[in-house]
């Protein structure tokens, strides 16, 4: 925490909902906080700068961490997902806690989008 | 939809339609139902409500500005009953709009699961709405005893 200033402030820095990265062709979304409409419309802009950037083919969202996904999530992800499919990518979701599986379950995202236990075998599984 | 009289304990909350204030809504409705001791899931099942509930009010009841957006929630006995309303645009064909996968904006990447997720998650859902005039929601969730509550 910032004692520089005598101050403690409650967060150090101003939290991004995501952190996004890609590695061999595959663009990973980490996710650090409920999957809502607010943070649906961040990571939708960030992910979609990458996607046009770089040599983008998977996209891969991993859920550690997010306890709380609704419709705005099956939005966010089903979207990605129409950005890749025409050149032949897939989309994939690993670490997915009960709650946000629920939702993911109900939706029928998971006739379009594999679920992978962890993040080692969601990148094995789309290489 | 009845609503609960002789409620035990009540709470209002009105603020702005940003989208910040999805994950403000759905806390406080958490916190407030917390009291009765639900299950894990059962709070979660509010959550999720009052965020679909909420979230409409922002992106369909103000599309183009920033109004007022109300929640009221009421408890009694093991009963839950939230309320929560708008004076947007309002809904034109509430049937249709109910129906799951209805959207009238893909353009937003919506997919019309909203209303089912409420419907879904919760006992009660009514929606009463005008054109012109705004939009209310009733949810109510019957939650399961809990034998270590008093
Ligand atoms: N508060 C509101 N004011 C005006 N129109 C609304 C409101 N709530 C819902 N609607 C209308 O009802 C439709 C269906 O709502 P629902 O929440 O089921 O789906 P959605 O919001 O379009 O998509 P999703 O919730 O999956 O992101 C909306 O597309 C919108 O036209
Ligand atoms: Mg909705």
């Amino acid at each position: 925490m910032g004692t520089e200033t005598g101050f403690t402030w409650l967060k150090e820095k101003e939290e991004a909902g995501a952190q996004l990265c890609v590695r061999s062709g595959i663009l990973i979304i980490q996710m650090h906080a409920d999957l809502d409409h607010h943070n649906a419309l961040w990571i939708r802009e960030q992910a979609d700068k990458m996607i046009e950037r770089q040599n983008v083919k998977h996209i891969l969202f991993d859920f550690t961490g997010v306890e709380f996904m609704d419709s705005s999530g099956i939005g966010v992800i089903m979207g990605r997902y129409k950005k890749v499919i025409f050149t032949g990518g897939k989309a994939a979701v690993c670490n997915v806690g009960s709650a946000v599986d629920r939702i993911m379950r109900m939706s029928g995202l998971y006739k379009i989008i594999e679920k992978y236990d962890n993040l080692e075998e969601a990148l094995k599984g789309l290489c | 939809m009845e609503l609960l009289d002789n409620y035990e304990n009540e709470a209002e909350l009105v603020f702005d339609s940003v989208s910040r204030n999805e994950g403000f809504a759905r806390m406080v409705a958490a916190v407030f139902t917390a009291q009765i001791n639900p299950t894990i899931e059962e709070l979660n099942d509010v959550k999720t409500a009052v965020s679909e509930a909420v979230t409409n009010c922002i992106i369909h009841g103000y599309p183009n500005i920033k109004g007022k957006i109300k929640m009221t929630l009421r408890l009694k006995k093991r009963q839950l009953e939230v309320t929560i309303e708008d004076e947007g645009v309002g809904i034109v064909d509430i049937e249709k709009a109910m129906e799951p996968l209805y959207t009238t904006r893909p353009d937003m990447e919506r997919s019309g699961m909203g209303f089912a997720f409420m419907e879904a998650f919760m006992n009660d859902l009514k929606v009463e709405s005008e054109p012109g005039h705004g939009t209310k929601v009733f949810l109510r969730k019957i939650f399961s005893d809990n034998p270590d509550s008093e």
